[in-house]
């Protein structure tokens, strides 16, 4: 077993991996009861899956320029992942698109509801 | 690599990929339908990779980037103007 056949299968298991990780966040999208908790399996899982299939695909090309751009697709998603689902949860968290039987706490809870009337006047920022 | 571990892999990213379009067609609201989206989309990502891993050719690896920057981008626009489904 030489040192390409076992790179190889180190890249396959992780494919095969992220392939599983994608799986259970497919699963949990639609078994989860409320837009939180489906941005928790949006996030966590997806993002790691897809790690450990650029990961696969890196250890299997063994090239500079390609790992490279596989190095940047991965900070990248690191990177924006979190933005995008702050800017989900705010939006849901606005539009009370929640099942505040599911929280455990609320930290939010404290700030004034926005009703209508404010909404027109604030910045929507 | 081995031809079963591809063909298995892409059954199984093609099984969740479906899963992700189940809730994109039905999930009650936009915001719901913006988190598929960035699931399927990381599911596509995920395709191409693996893709370029099977056939050791990097040539469409450029895809994974600007898909990856569209992806951010559209997430983002969609949740910052989403409002209660237009019922305002």
């Amino acid at each position: 077993m030489n040192l390409d056949t076992l790179i190889d299968g180190i890249a396959a298991a992780c494919l095969v991996a992220g392939a599983l990780l994608s799986l259970a966040a497919g699963v949990a999208l639609l078994r989860f009861p409320d837009l939180l908790s489906r941005m928790h399996a949006a996030t966590k899982p997806q993002v790691l899956g897809l790690l450990l299939a650029l990961l696969g695909g890196a250890l299997r090309l063994r090239n500079t320029i390609d790992i490279t751009t596989l190095v940047l697709v991965g900070v990248f998603q690191l990177a924006t992942a979190p933005v995008a689902a702050h800017m989900v949860g705010r939006a849901a968290y606005r539009d009370q698109q929640l099942r505040r039987d599911l929280l455990v706490t609320d930290e939010l809870a404290t700030n004034p509801p926005i009703d209508d009337e404010s909404r027109n006047h604030r910045p929507r920022s | 690599m081995l031809t079963v571990v591809a063909v298995a892999v892409t059954a199984v990213l093609a099984i969740s990929a479906g899963l992700a379009l189940i809730r994109l067609i039905r999930g009650p609201s936009v915001l719901d339908r913006v988190v598929a989206m960035d699931v399927l989309l990381a599911i596509v990502l995920s395709g191409i990779a693996t893709e370029a891993a099977y056939s050791r050719d990097g040539s469409a690896l450029p895809v994974l980037v600007v898909l990856s920057i569209l992806g951010f981008t559209g997430s983002v626009s969609v949740a910052r103007f989403a409002t209660r489904d237009g019922q305002k």
